[in-house]
């Protein structure tokens, strides 16, 4: 066989000059592929780089501050780091997972929830693991940018809470928008963007969120930003100034800390809200920051309702206080005449059922005066009979009780003054009348909530106005309604409340202030009728304690009305020192306060002695 | 006629243009990474360059036919050290295909198999002697071909794997392979593609991800699709007459993936725009047919082989790649020739181009 180079063909010169058509061809094709690209979508694609490389940073405005009525700091923001977390390599994730659980101290388990959560959302946008970070983990991001490439640092404004739960309730807190206001909101929210979602907070959102800024920057592929074009700089949200007297607040905060229940303390000729306490509570700083999930479900579900504003939302047997109610209606009306007495031998047999008096020895001949001061329950049965559900009905909606007061403050409870028709709309039966004798005392199925009972003593001691409670200082219009009342039955109205606190065998007269007209009624509502508690063996811990106080007799500058719930106790003894302490501490404020002004205004003169708070007018002396 | 070979008679406007190219190649691999922590780049480069024409020189030196004489031995050589490669070779971006040289050199060894297969198969096709090859021939080039083929696609480096099959196919078509042998091979390749395309599960990861960004590459602009993305966006926004040397911000914040290598075209086609583009693709169409010129007046069919070759496997790069940066291929890691950044992929391209010069200086030596 001949080696191989023994070859002779000529060269196949047809064969390579195809060849050469065919690579001319394949270059004409990548010439026209590139011309699709650069000449036909150029703008396209130009688009596109641009994208990629300019990036708006927002720049988040600071929400407004809340201020108490003197201007003192309850909440404001500070700026504060969040630790995001870049989700773009899911392996190089996967392996520094623990030692990024381990530097911030985030447990795997809820490190890997927030993945899976937002394992739809586009790879490139990064999640945020830890909002308000502090400066360990800032120090812990700061010193593993090498190793920990994925972990990044972002400014964000928060919302600092300053006294923690104090005003909770009232306040609110704020919270990532959510998905449904996202859509409803027109472009105005962006995915994260931080809103009120309760309270002052979500009720006045709009003014206190502010605008926030743009910042335009170029990134590298990475996105780290390496040059600013321009700065849109934020708007800050505006401060708003509460009605609420940071004094008054943390008396009533101190008083109710170990309780269950509300306090609500009113200007009486305005409506402004000094003081509103709700428990149990909650610390809205702990919204502020992500709320770990477990900890939401806890809030959430417990039986205690810690998110509740009590306040307003909580609807409750009005119990004795109602009494201030049937005394109006029953002098009011003048269908039973002012010096009507009827007898209390400690209970009573109304439409065959025998209802019984708080007091079992009774209280003898009792006229309303000392109905009021001594609470005898008999006397208002007697009463509630002659007056008929429906003058019940509607002295009780007159003055307020059984719907909204028209707070500025989202999720207002109406709660519910039974009437004839109402029976016959919920319930399709006709009334029965030994109800009736039932509601008298503020019990069956009457409820309200604390701030209705606020408005309607003040409305009955100021001879019929209805103020609209508000909680912003400057709230430009303040409904009013107006129920008016004789006088002579708002007289001998507000003197039975002054009895119940300054004469004796009061059930309030224990709380007597010096110098003060301090007034008001004391109520303990049954959770559960004495028979139904007896059956079930439950003893103890079945009522609401509430007091309603307020000062001066007529025409009061402040009233509060507390209610302490799931206690065994009397209302005057567990809510009426709520109320008398921070009925004390107004005045104390107030004659500090003029003594003051006293000195400074005028140095030269001599400051008055003793300045008179609420002067007791002749017609205040009981007899 | 001429006794001797001398340098003279080496093929100057093809080294022209190969001169051109590779200017344009390390202009732009300063313009990608001066700005950089990869700056100094082009330097290397150069390095890289400077020794691929000393191959190129001493490759040309020796007679083809004498390289010939030894394809068996150079082949199983080849055999022998990408067998090596799989067993001690350093694995990087998770593929085995570097042999350390010492002194921090690694070469890639299936860029020296290149150049055996070569050799190998113009030798082979020269011994088939008639303008028709028969089916044993056809199974025999087949063989010889799909066992380092094999052994690269082990590694993996599917991209080096695939250029090997041009030598082939191109020494096939130039033996004179018979329409009904084509017919049958291009049946069998239609017959493939549905069987490949069931076997992908069986494809390394990365693998997998490229067909996955081949097919979809807007489904995720972060994960699997973000390099031919990043490439496209690179080469449309150059537009017409381009950004501007060291002024695509595609380019210059690093957007587009191996912008240095791989994907130089795209980051050229940025900067320099359409007009770039048609000067580079120009160049290699020059490139090319010059080549084939050279085949055309080789002195025997040996000589042709080796040259076309050379030929098949520069031109499949440049198709393969640049239509891999306009998204018309898939990611395979097939560079741009002389114009790509990496040391063994040039030190190949020059030395491809040493035989070339090895049968133009011969062609009237007798």
């Amino acid at each position: 066989m001949a080696p191989w180079s023994v070859n002779d063909q000529k060269i196949p010169q047809g064969r390579l000059a195809l060849f050469s058509y065919v690579s001319v061809v394949f270059i004409v094709l990548l010439l026209i592929g590139f011309w699709k690209l650069q000449v036909i979508q150029s703008g396209h694609f130009s688009d596109l780089a641009e994208r990629n490389q300019i990036r708006n940073i927002p720049i988040i405005a600071p929400r407004g501050a809340l201020l108490d009525r003197e201007g003192r700091v309850l909440v404001d923001s500070y700026p504060s780091f969040s630790i995001l977390l870049l989700r773009d390599d899911p392996k190089a994730l996967e392996k520094t997972l623990p030692q990024i659980s381990d530097g911030l101290g985030i447990s795997n388990t809820d490190l890997e929830q927030q993945l899976d959560a937002a394992k739809f959302e586009p790879k490139f946008q990064p999640i945020v693991i830890k909002p308000g970070a502090s400066q360990a983990d800032i120090a812990f991001v700061e010193s593993h940018r090498a190793d920990l490439p994925v972990l990044e640092l972002m400014m964000v404004q928060r919302r600092r809470y300053q006294h923690g739960e104090m005003l909770a309730n009232t306040i609110g807190y704020v919270g990532e928008v959510s998905a449904q206001q996202l859509d409803q909101s027109d472009g105005h929210y962006r995915p994260g963007d931080i809103v009120g979602k309760a309270g002052i907070e979500r009720q006045y959102n709009d003014q206190l969120e502010g605008t926030d800024g743009m910042r335009r920057v170029i990134v590298n592929s990475v996105g780290k930003a390496v040059r600013t074009l321009d700065d849109v700089e934020a708007t800050p949200g505006k401060p708003i100034q509460l009605t609420i007297d940071y004094d008054l607040q943390a008396v009533a905060e101190a008083d109710m800390a170990d309780k269950s229940g509300a306090v609500v303390a009113l200007d009486g000729s305005t409506g402004e809200v000094l003081a509103m306490v709700s428990r149990p509570t909650f610390d809205p700083n702990d919204f502020a920051v992500r709320i770990p999930t477990s900890e939401w479900a806890k809030l959430n579900t417990d039986p205690q309702t810690p998110l509740l504003n009590r306040a307003i939302q909580a609807q409750l047997a009005p119990g004795s206080v109602f009494k201030i109610v049937m005394a109006t209606a029953m002098l009011d009306s003048k269908a039973i005449p002012a010096n009507f007495q009827a007898y209390c031998p400690g209970h009573a047999e109304f439409y065959g059922r025998v209802f019984h008096c708080w007091r079992p020895q009774g209280h003898g001949s009792i006229d309303v005066h000392r109905a009021i001061v001594d609470s005898c329950d008999v006397f208002f049965y007697t009463i509630g009979k002659m007056l008929g559900i429906e003058r019940i009905h509607d002295y009780a909606v007159g003055l307020g009780l059984g719907r909204p007061t028209g707070i500025d403050l989202p999720s207002e409870q109406s709660g519910l003054i039974p009437s004839e028709e109402w029976v016959q709309r919920v319930y399709h039966h006709k009334w029965y009348a030994g109800e009736t004798i039932s509601v008298a005392i503020g019990q069956g199925s009457v409820t309200v909530t604390p701030i209705q009972m606020a408005r309607m003593i003040v409305a009955v001691a100021s001879g019929g106005t209805l103020v609209q409670p508000h909680l912003l200082k400057n709230l430009a219009t303040i409904q009013e309604g107006h129920f008016p009342l004789s006088e002579d039955a708002v007289e001998q109205v507000t003197q039975g409340m002054y009895g119940v606190i300054n004469e004796g065998g009061g059930t309030g007269y224990s709380l007597r202030l010096q110098n003060v007209e301090f007034s008001g009624k004391s109520g303990t509502a049954q959770l559960m009728s004495y028979e139904a508690g007896a059956k079930l063996g439950k003893k103890g811990k079945n009522t609401n304690g509430w007091f309603v106080g307020y000062a001066p007799r007529r025409n009061p500058e402040i009233v509060v009305a507390a209610v302490v719930q799931d206690t065994d106790l009397h209302g005057g003894t567990t809510a009426g020192p709520v109320v008398r302490d921070i009925v004390k501490t107004y005045y104390e404020k107030k004659n500090a306060h003029l003594q003051q002004q006293a000195t400074t205004t005028s140095p030269r003169e001599p400051a008055s002695p003793q300045p008179i708070l609420a002067a007791q007018p002749a017609s205040a002396q009981h007899p | 006629m001429k006794d001797r070979p001398r340098i003279q008679d080496w093929d100057w406007p093809l080294a022209a243009i190969v001169a051109a190219i590779s200017t344009l190649g390390v202009l732009e691999v300063y313009s990608s990474t001066h700005a950089s922590g990869m700056a100094g780049m082009h330097w290397k480069q150069l390095m890289w360059i400077g020794i691929g024409l000393i191959g190129m020189f001493l490759i040309s030196r020796i007679d083809y036919h004498t390289l010939m004489d030894q394809a068996p031995a150079l082949y199983m050589f080849g055999l022998a050290t990408l067998l090596i490669v799989l067993v001690i070779g350093h694995s990087r971006f998770g593929a085995r295909r570097w042999v350390a040289l010492g002194g921090g050199v690694n070469l890639q060894v299936s860029e020296l198999m290149k150049l055996i297969i070569i050799v190998v198969l113009a030798r082979f096709f020269t011994d088939v002697r008639t303008d028709r090859l028969t089916l044993r021939d056809i199974v025999k080039v087949a063989v010889l071909t799909g066992i380092p083929v094999g052994l690269i696609l082990i590694q993996p480096d599917l991209g080096t794997a695939l250029v090997l099959i041009p030598v082939a196919v191109v020494g096939a078509f130039l033996a004179g392979i018979e329409w009904k042998h084509s017919a049958v091979g291009l049946v069998i390749i239609a017959l493939m593609i549905p069987v490949a395309w069931n076997m992908r599960h069986h494809l390394k990861p990365y693998q997998q991800q490229r067909i996955e960004t081949f097919l979809h590459p807007e489904e995720n602009p972060r994960g699997a699709g973000y390099q031919i993305l990043q490439s496209e966006i690179a080469v449309g926004s150059g537009g017409f007459w381009g950004q501007g040397f060291g002024k695509g911000s595609q380019n210059q914040l690093g957007f587009v993936p191996v912008r240095y290598s791989d994907f130089i075209l795209a980051a050229l086609s940025e900067e320099q725009g359409f007009i770039g583009v048609c000067v580079v693709l120009l160049l290699y169409l020059g490139l090319i047919l010059r080549l084939v010129d050279n085949a055309q007046k080789a002195k025997d069919r040996a000589g042709m082989y080796i040259i076309m070759g050379v030929t098949a496997i520069l031109g499949f790069h440049v198709l393969v790649n640049a239509s891999m940066v306009i998204g018309y291929m898939p990611v395979t890691g097939i560079p741009l020739p002389l114009m790509s950044y990496g040391g063994s992929a040039t030190a190949f391209v020059y030395m491809a181009l040493g035989l070339v010069m090895n049968v133009r200086m011969r062609r009237f030596v007798n």
